[in-house]
């Protein structure tokens, strides 16, 4: 999976939470939180999305990193890459 | 026989819409059964049978809005016969040829299928009180001029939220055909498209503005607030949940929740509803969970039994409250049954937050955003994780003072997390 077609799925599983989201309006550079209204509930059950689209399960200290959508794309794509690796 | 009634929805709501039966004539009904779903400025509501009996008559169609009250179906008692003869005739004004089924409705047609989407206050003037005013109408309310139509053209309309009375019937002595209604949808589009949401919208901003306006108008509120130290609480979250399937990680919404609840056993002044004059508290503590709605508004439905369930479990049904409050499927005693309201904004919110009660509950109580701030203690300085609670109270059934001792033990629960959990 290339890195459009994982922001493609991310956006996806964003717009199951909050359908409003339109992927080319969201800028990957800035805070995700900022630029959608997420409380934590909304923000797990992202996580969850991404758990079962792409099998990658987030521990909650890392949650920290992932501030932007930027940040997430790289964190997702490092995970994939470690995984087909081992 | 068994009149089954348009229960109370909800603080400040005095109407609904049926979307949809769950029962047909002849069915079995269990005490608690789910019989039929009703709209209402706020949500969908499942709306259950309070006794067990046979179908005998659906008299309500979906579609129709009616005040709470309203005889929506009869019910034979368990071991009754049917009657020979059809009672209904005797509420319902017949003369017009048509037959009783299709004469029982009101032209009232509207809003159907909206999807509910939005919240209430709860309020528990529950069943006790039905009927706003006491003036619930005995079987079919507001029988206007009837329009002749034809059941296949009432359901479709009643699909499309189109009002009968505003189709003009190409049919026999003007009856309106399947066609004609198809015909209005046609016109609509766009319109009709967009309608359901604003009407929506402006009915619930009009159910809360008739709440919280009661709330202001009829109950002293004042106010006290604690900030709260969390680096214990965080961190049992923490080490909890490092342990744990994402799927069943704990928010710290659910351990305030929690918290919440175990605390009012001392302050029972602080739990339950003041009715009639007098305050009565409550037995179990029903927490209403404010949740915010993405389109605006917000409903407080209730977590049922908050003080005696497990933290995992309290955590799931928070969950499932959530997704249910914003798919807009609610069960009635969840909007109705709420005996203090909590308010937590969340890590995106506000430091802190100074709360309306919901009529008729005595108490809210207010979260802000869990944030690292200066700490002093011991003549010390330090930097911790704090969360400002507040707690709205009626003045009629409480002092501050007493508010102040509920935070104060709200406080000390916190800093136990492990003992929350059980």
């Amino acid at each position: 999976m290339n890195r459009n077609q994982l922001r493609d799925l991310v956006i996806a599983t964003l717009q199951n939470i909050a359908p409003e989201v339109g992927g080319d309006t969201l800028r990957d550079d800035l805070p995700l939180r900022r630029q959608v209204d997420l409380d934590s509930m909304d923000w797990l059950n992202f996580l969850l999305g991404l758990n079962k689209r792409l099998g990658i399960e987030i521990p909650e200290k890392d949650y920290a990193r992932l501030t932007t959508l930027a940040a997430l794309l790289d964190y997702l794509q490092h995970e994939l890459t470690e995984r087909s690796a081992s | 026989m068994i009149e089954f009634k348009l229960p109370a929805l909800g603080a400040d709501m005095d109407e609904g819409t049926l979307l949809e039966w769950k029962v047909k004539p002849g069915d079995r009904v269990e005490k608690g059964q789910v019989i039929a779903i009703v709209d209402t400025a706020k949500a969908a509501i499942d709306v259950e049978s309070w006794q067990a009996g046979i179908v005998h008559r659906l008299i309500a169609e979906p579609g129709q809005k009616m005040p709470v009250g309203t005889v929506m179906a009869l019910l034979l008692e368990p071991g009754e016969t049917p009657p020979p003869a059809e009672p209904v005739t005797a509420t319902t004004q017949t003369g017009t040829g048509e037959s009783p089924d299709v004469a029982s409705s009101t032209g009232a047609l509207r809003k159907v299928g909206a999807g509910g989407n939005e919240d209430v206050p709860p309020g528990a003037d529950s069943s006790r009180k039905v009927g706003a005013g006491g003036t619930a109408p005995p079987a079919v309310p507001e029988m206007g001029e009837r329009r002749r139509i034809s059941p296949a053209a009432r359901k479709r309309a009643a699909e499309l939220g189109i009002d009968v009375g505003s189709i003009a019937g190409s049919g026999p002595q003007g009856a309106v055909t399947l066609e004609d209604v198809e015909a209005v949808a046609q016109s609509r589009m766009p319109s009709a498209a967009q309608k359901p949401t604003t009407d929506r919208r402006a009915e619930m901003r009009k159910t809360i503005a008739a709440a919280m306006s009661r709330s202001k108008r009829e109950i002293p509120h004042y106010y006290v607030s604690e900030d709260i130290p969390l680096p214990r609480m965080l961190a049992w979250l923490q080490e909890s949940n490092a342990a744990r399937p994402l799927a069943e990680r704990l928010l710290p919404a659910a351990v305030l929740l929690k918290a919440v609840a175990r605390a009012l056993a001392d302050y029972p002044e602080l739990n339950g509803h003041y009715l009639d004059g007098g305050f009565r508290a409550a037995e179990k503590v029903h927490l209403g969970v404010a949740i915010s709605l993405r389109e605006g508004g917000l409903i407080a439905p209730a977590l049922l039994d908050a003080d005696t369930k497990p933290l995992t479990k309290l955590m799931q049904e928070l969950a499932d409250l959530v997704r249910r409050t914003r798919a807009g499927t609610l069960k009635r005693t969840e909007l109705t049954d709420a005996t203090i309201t909590v308010t937590n904004l969340g890590d995106q919110g506000s430091h802190g937050v100074f709360g309306v009660i919901t009529p008729p509950q005595v108490a809210l109580v207010g979260f802000g955003r869990i944030a690292e701030r200066p700490w002093a203690e011991n003549g010390g300085l330090k930097v911790l994780p704090v969360v400002t609670a507040s707690l709205s109270a009626d003045h009629r059934v409480s002092d501050g003072h007493r508010g102040a001792l509920f935070l104060r033990t709200l406080s000390d629960l916190l800093q136990q997390p492990e003992e929350l959990a059980k």
